[in-house]
Formats: C-alpha cells, structure tokens, sequence
C-alpha cells in the first residue's frame, strides 16, 4: 500500500487550505452543544457546595419543586457526605428558562458542617494541616529515582546552580464550558449533544451508566468551543443533565457558566522543583538533584523532569500535595509545559554560571537531532548573536528604561496515533463524494484535511468532497487527546480514499473496456493513459457505478504515522525596569510534525500553543482564598489571559523534517517551551532572574532589585 | 454563592450585583417607581463564608413576571415573552434562535456575546431585553450567510482567523464595526479593536491579518 507522497507530487495535500467549517463558524451558524435546541428544552443548572470543605447534615428540595417552570430536580448527595471542595456537585435542577433553573438551586435548602479546609499547596504540607483526603495525608509517598553517582559528579563539577523554581496552577477557560444537551428518543435510545474531545468516551459512559448497548447511545459533537485535555467522557453535568431529561420527560441543556468552569472540570496542576545541577567544563549536564512536589487539588500532580536534556547522574524526589480544590486535568501537553520551565530555567542559569553561551550548552546535552538542526534554524532566524552576552548588559539592552533580550526553550512529544479508527469514503453514481469518520474535530482542523486526504487520492478539489464527522453512529474514532487525532485518523481516511478509488477505478475500467492501470484521476477528471482526448468529468465516469456507487472502508495503518515530535522556540521581549511590565516582541517557533497535511491549520495551532505560553508566563494564575475556601479569580477578568494587546509579532514555522514518513499530531507540543523562552528572555534583557511563573510586574521588579543587591 | 448564573444573592437580600442594579433600574424605570436608597452592610465573618461577596446596592421594586418585547433584529421585527430581568443575549439565543452569540462570561469581559446596536457595539450580556427595544440590532446572522459571507467573515476563513470558533463571531462584530468606523486601519488600532474580546485558541495573529486584508479588499486596493 502506498505512502504519503513527497510535496512536490501533491496538488491538494501540504497546500495551505481554509478550514471547511470555516464559512459555518464566521457567521454563527455552527451549531455547538450549547446552540442545540430540540423542541420542549429546558435548561439545567447544578447545586454545588459552597464551602471548601463540609458535611452535609440535610437537603430540603420541596421548596424548588414547588416553583412554578421547574420541571425536575435530582439530589445525588446525601446527608452525611464530605464534600471535599468548593464547587463539588450535590444534584441540580431542570427548568423552563435559565433563570427559573438558577432560582430553583438558589431554592434547595442544604445544610451544612463546616469542616476545616487548605487551599494553598504550602499550608496543605504543614503537619498540622486540615486533612484533605481521610485517611490518607495530604502528601502523597515521594516517587524517587536515581541514576548514576550525582555526588562524586557534584564534586567535580566545573559550575554548581541551585535555586527554587516554580509555576502556578492555572484554569483552561474553554470558551465553550462543559456540557452537554440530551434528548431521550425513548426509554432506551438517548441522544446527546456534547461539547466534548471524544464522542465515542462519552458515548461509552452513558451505555455504562445506563447499562444499555452503546449503538443505542447517539452522541454528537460537529464543533465545539475548546477543551485542551479537559473535556473527555460525560461527566458529572453530563450524567446529570441526561438524568434531569429523563425524570423531566423533556430534552435538557446543562451547560456550566464561568465560574463552574473554573472551579469544577479541571485545572493544570502547579509544579516546584528545588534543584541542584551541576556542568563539566565542556558543557555537559552531570548531575540533577531534584526534589519536586505540585498540586492538583483534590487530584495528583505531576510533571516529567529532568525532561529533554542527557543527564549525566539524578536523583529526583516527587510528591503530590492534596488540597481543597478542584481536581486537575489534562492540559495540553500535561506536565510538559511546567517541566518546561522548571528545567529551562535552570539550565539558563547553569550556563550563565559557567559562562557559555546558553543555547551552546543546550545544543550540546540535547539527545535529538532534529532539535539540534530546529535550533540552528531558529537562531538565525530570530538573530541569536543580538542577544546581551551578559544578562542585563548587552547592545540589545541598552542603557534606558526598556531593555530587551532574547531566550529560548525546547519541547517534545509523541504525536503518533492509534489503532481503532474506521473510515468510509463513498463516491455515488452522481459523483458526490463523502467522507465519513465519527471523530470529532475540535477546532484543530480534522475534517478540513479528511477532505483533502480524500480530495487528493480521487483527482477532486477539497471543496467537492462532503464530510460527516463527529457522531458515534458512524465508524469510530480516537479521543482527541495526547495530539493522537490526526496520526489515528488520517491513516484510516487515505486507506478509505484509496479503496473507494480502486472501486471506481475498476468500474469504469470495465465500462470503458480498458484496464484499471490505464486510468488515472487528475484535476476532476478521468484520464485514460496514453490513448489522448480520452477522458471524461469525474461527475459524467461515476454514472458507471450502480445505484449504491461504490464505498472504501479504510483502517488505520501504523506505517502513515509516526511518533516523536521535536520543537523549539525563541522568544524576544521587552523589560519595562520602571514597571516590571514585561512585554513580548516577537516568538519565533519551529515545529516538527512529521509529514504536514495542511500548513495553514497547522500554523495556527502553532501560534495557538504559542499564546496559550505567554498566558502562563506573564498571567495566568488561579486565586484561592483561605478564608472562604474559593477561587478568587473564577472570572475572565481577574483570571487574565492573553488579549489581542499582548499579541507579539509570530514566526511560526511548519518545520519540514527530511526524514518524515508519517503524519503526526501536534496540538500540543508548541505550548510547551514559550514560558521558559520568555523567563530567560527577561533574564537576558534585564539581569532579573525570575523563579516563579508567572513573571507579574511585582515580581519581576523584585528579581530585578535582588539583581542589583548581585 | 458566586457560581450562580444571575443573582448572585437571597432574592430576599438586598440586590447587589452590577446587573441586578441594572436589571433594578431598567425595572424601576419602567414601572415608574423611585429608587430606594437604604444600603444594608453585610458582614464577613469566617468560618462561615460570606454571601454576597459584593457589597450591597439599593434598588427599587421590581417588574415581575413575564413582559412581551418588540426587537428589531437584522432588519426584522421579532417578538418575545421574556421576563424582565431576561438579558439581550439570553434572549437572542434562547428565544429568537440566534445563536451566534455567545454566553462565555455573562459580564461583559469577553466579547463573545457583541452585536450591533445602532451602529455602536455592545455586550449583549450586559443589556436587558427590555432595554434592547427600539435599537437596531445586528447579530453576526445579520452580516452575511456561509453562502454569501461579508468581505470580513470571508477574510477570516481566508487567513484561519478561527480556529473552534466560538469566539469567533464576537470579533467578527467588533472588527465589523471598526471598519465602518476606520476603514483603513492599523495594525495597532485592530488590536485596540479587538480589545474587549478574548480568544482561548489563540487566533490572534491571524484575526489582525484578516481585519487588514478585508479592509483593503474593501477599500478596493
């Protein structure tokens, strides 16, 4: 079976092509789960504890069943229980409008103990602190690992850094929360509407929860409004919401608000790491000793280290610190991002401390070779030899107010994808084709390159082939998460294209009374070789087929994919030393993903990972208060992220790997490095070495007063 | 608590967040009554946790009930039965089946709920229904359909100025907007445009791109 073909042979693949849901997107028609509206809806909201931590004594519901509009209510807590967290789910209603719903929760009476709670990760270590998980502390037992002898490299190591670094935890803020919309068809068949990253996992909770075959499960998801990693399965509102239907005999949507956003459906952990490293004289990384611990609320925490770097000798100690909020989930990249800044800080600082050149010692522990050409490549892009030979002190500096400098980071990943996807691509006797998959395409551009996979086996342009994606009645597809999609899916779709080709190709062979080897598919049409003037519109040779036309089953195929993703970014900024405000001028990023399939969405993901990196290098950071228990900053204005007056310029490249064979997926390694390029940018612009992320104005003047006490 | 979606606080207390004053005062107004002007304070006292976590507003009586309002939305007079505190957004979508606006924050920090209102742009989240009567309104749907999308929304899909999307017809309103106001803007003042509304995909770089592209297509150059 055939490749991918090399870019020069394609016409449709590797070409930058607008997303197909684009037109739909631009003017509001799209449909997401929250603009689903079945005839009879009603609107669900969920009750949830106030309180950081308490046990429920009563819950008095009559009141809001009593309200006129409320067409269910369901308590799934019961006296007695511990509620571990702000925000954690006691029931909700089901009710004519969004306001009446709110009414209704507002209305169910629950009683309450008080119980003691901890919400900052330093407290919840303390001896003495609340108990956050029963029995069990508050710490989990150190994960330990070692390789080689760090001491003895320790005492003969040429330079030695030590230092604390850390960042925060921070909130994915879909636009789009969790949610989803149910109708049940009857007692047995449910519909489901979900903004969700896997249809089919969604699909299979429900069959669970209802012990019914899942083909009588129809989940659906055409677009949705972001996830990044937190949105798989059906969830506690998605159950619920299903179960409000049921008891309500009418369709229900529940879908969260801001707040219920950030409190309850995910965060990215906050990760610390005190670090001892140490460098030969040549360069080389000889020794890491690391003690790390993170939070991820109710949840488990952690982040790989000592990450992408060869490593003579470590000895690494991790721990998860348990506290009273709300459980962490998969952010893209989970743990990379963290990791990420923990090492390339450090790494920055070890080579400062023995003067060399910090990309120079990057380059010379990095185990990947494709790095090291992204590396070469980035530097002259972005002008590595502008940068400040010292920190603070360079031509690029300057004497002013405002110095700028340059930093960088690296990142890695797998991207391969898996088994399990089954596509059809049907061409019928009008010639209309279609192309069928039940993956989900979560803005990353999935359908968009399912049509040109198939638009490029078939002759066609992209805009003359229909797809049908994301909905459990058709043939299966991944979860989108670990940036597995595109490596799972489009093995599955070219195989499809190619068997509907070979259908086809056979059928008008036979009409045509040649043999299928002289027929070939270009720019629409059907060409016979060698016999010149013979061809006809692909539309006119589609009527050889029967009244069923014909359909390409396709699987997926581990030899179109591939796993192992290499990146790196460079990062100028600006240092305002009045203000500690730091502003970022320009990222330039390399990005690897193997054989790219549309550079134009591509691209965008890639500038995607990039913002979604300034946001935790300079913003993000999830307040909680200890007095309430609660978030602080559940909000889109106190929990800053990155606006369109933040935006640098962007260099993104789609870096075209000589050795590629296969396609991979890469929503999440461009996220990765930007923080840590940023933080050693700020060093080299401004001598203010940074520890925490994010660099907040305050913090960033507080590094720069500790540099200048040296 | 906060979580809630609307008032944030026991119907019995005193009104306190900035859309119940509004949602008050549009009622006040319209019932003709006058403001109350008792301010209650509310204590925080720990371990129990404080609600409201505002501090407290006075407003008048309220109008109750269910109200019928006329909106003139992209050109067409469409009617609906909403109740007084019912917001322009909520009415837009869940009642005229325009859902090209989006509910993301509901206080008017995001931008993905814009529209049009007499020419002006506004956070449909933060305008009552009833206070939405009498202005012309334009909705995203108003703008063009996937067959016969504007210069802008066209720019957009042209230069993959989305990417999920949802934000996506907010900034198509503001952008909107600012070229008929500057049609030959910066790059700076796309971005100032661009000001109120907040992406999570991070398509930024390409909005700007595609502001400026239509905007000279537009221009004819």
């Amino acid at each position: 079976m055939a490749g991918w073909k090399s870019p020069s042979e394609n016409t449709v693949l590797g070409k930058p092509t607008p997303r197909l849901d684009g037109p739909a997107k631009v003017t509001g028609r799209a449909k997401y789960a929250y603009d689903v509206q079945p005839a009879g809806l009603l609107q669900g909201k969920i009750l949830r504890c106030p309180h950081g931590s308490a046990q429920i004594i009563s819950i008095d519901t009559s009141a809001a069943e009593r309200m006129p509009g409320v067409g269910a209510v369901i308590i799934t807590a019961k006296p007695g229980d511990i509620m571990r967290f702000a925000g954690q789910e006691l029931g909700g209603v089901a009710a004519k409008s969004f306001d009446i719903a709110q009414d209704a929760v507002r209305a169910i009476k629950v009683s309450y103990k008080v119980l003691p709670h901890v919400v900052h990760e330093e407290a919840a270590m303390k001896p003495d602190a609340p108990n956050v998980r029963g029995a069990d502390p508050n710490t989990s037992t150190p994960n330990t690992r070692s390789t080689g002898d760090t001491d003895a490299a320790f005492q003969s190591a040429a330079a030695v850094i030590e230092g604390t670094y850390s960042c925060a935890v921070r909130t994915h803020n879909s636009l789009e929360t969790h949610g989803t919309t149910c109708k049940w068809e009857d007692d047995t068949h449910l519909t489901c509407w979900a903004s969700t990253q896997g249809v089919f996992s969604v699909r299979d909770d429900f069959a669970r929860e209802y012990k019914l075959p899942p083909a009588n499960i129809h989940v659906i998801t055409e677009v949705m409004g972001g996830g990044f990693g937190s949105k798989f399965g059906a969830g506690y509102e998605g159950i619920l919401c299903a179960n409000l239907a049921k008891k309500a005999n009418a369709p229900v949507k529940l879908m969260l608000n801001r707040e219920e956003e950030q409190i309850a459906v995910g965060n990215a952990p906050s990760a610390t790491v005190e670090v001892r490293m140490a460098a030969d004289g040549d360069g080389n990384i000889t020794a890491v000793d690391a003690k790390l611990h993170g939070t991820g609320g109710i949840s488990g925490a952690g982040v790989p280290f000592p990450y992408i770097y060869k490593v003579g000798s470590t000895k690494i100690s991790q721990i998860s610190v348990f506290m009273n909020s709300g459980g962490q989930r998969a952010w893209r990249a989970p743990g990379h991002p963290q990791a990420s800044f923990l090492m390339e800080s450090a790494v920055e600082d070890l080579a400062i401390k023995l003067g060399m050149d910090p990309l120079e010692l990057r380059m010379k522990n990095d185990p990947s070779k494709l790095r090291i050409s992204q590396w070469r490549e980035g530097a002259r892009i972005v002008g590595w030899d502008r940068r400040n030979a010292k920190p603070g002190n360079g031509k690029l500096a300057g004497n002013g107010r405002y110095k700028r400098g340059l930093g960088c980071g690296a990142a890695t990943w797998g991207g391969g994808g898996g088994g399990g996807s089954q596509c059809k691509v049907i061409i019928s006797n009008d010639g209309s084709v279609d192309v069928e998959i039940g993956v989900q395409d979560i803005g990353t551009g999935t359908r968009t390159y399912c049509a040109m996979i198939v638009a490029e086996e078939l002759g066609l342009a992209v805009s003359a082939i229909k797809t049908n994606l994301g909905k459990t009645s058709l043939g299966y597809g991944v979860g989108s998460g670990g940036s597995v999609t595109t490596g799972s899916t489009a093995p599955a779709v070219k195989r499809a294209a190619e068997a509907a080709k070979e259908a086809l190709v056979s059928a008008v062979a036979a009409k045509m009374g040649v043999d299928t080897d002289q027929i070939e598919l270009i720019d629409g049409k059907v060409i016979v070789k060698g016999e010149s003037g013979k061809q006809v519109p692909f539309k006119k040779a589609c009527s050889a087929l029967g009244p069923g036309g014909v359909t390409g089953d396709g699987k997926w195929d581990a030899s179109l994919q591939q796993n192992g993703v290499a990146g790196v970014q460079f990062a100028e900024v600006q240092v305002d030393t009045l203000t500690g405000l730091v502003k970022v001028i320009k990222v330039v990023a390399l990005q690897d993903g193997g054989v790219i399939l549309n550079p134009l969405t591509f691209t965008s993901q890639v500038n995607g990972g990039v913002i979604q990196g300034i946001g935790m290098a300079l913003f993000e950071d999830r307040k909680m208060c200890q007095l309430t228990g609660r978030m602080l900053n559940a909000n889109m204005e106190d929990y800053k992220m990155p606006g369109s007056m933040e935006m640098p310029e962007f260099v993104s490249i789609a870096f075209e790997n000589p050795t590629a064979k296969g396609v991979s997926g890469i929503g999440e390694p461009p996220v990765i490095p930007t923080a840590a390029a940023i933080r050693n940018a700020v060093l080299n612009a401004s001598g203010a070495a940074l520890y925490h992320a994010p660099m907040t104005p305050g913090r960033v003047l507080d590094a720069l007063a500790a540099g200048r006490k040296g | 608590m906060s979580m809630d979606d609307r008032d944030q606080h026991d119907p019995n207390e005193p009104d306190v967040s900035r859309r119940q004053f509004l949602r008050g005062l549009s009622g006040s107004l319209a019932a003709s009554a006058v403001l109350a002007t008792g301010v209650e304070a509310v204590p925080l006292s720990p371990p129990s946790p404080p609600e409201p976590l505002e501090p407290p507003l006075a407003v008048g009586p309220r109008i109750k009930g269910q109200v019928k309002v006329r909106l003139n939305v992209n050109g067409q007079v469409k009617t609906a039965t909403v109740e007084p505190r019912t917001t322009l957004l909520n009415t837009l979508r869940d009642d005229l089946g325009l859902t090209g606006a989006k509910r993301i924050c509901d206080r008017g920090s995001c931008g993905g709920c814009t529209v049009i209102a007499d020419g002006e742009t506004i956070y449909s989240c933060m305008m009552l229904a009833v206070d939405a009567q009498g202005k012309k309104i334009t909705t995203v749907e108003g703008l063009g359909t996937p067959e016969a999308m504007s210069p802008l929304q066209a720019a957009f899909v042209d230069h993959d100025a989305l990417m999920c999307g949802f934000c996506t017809p907010g900034f198509v309103m503001s952008c909107t907007s600012l070229l008929k106001h500057n049609p030959d803007p910066t790059e700076t003042e796309v971005k100032e445009a661009c000001a109120g509304n907040i992406c999570r995909c991070g398509t930024y770089p390409r909005i700007f791109e595609a502001v400026l592209a239509a905007a000279k297509r537009m221009r004819g150059e």
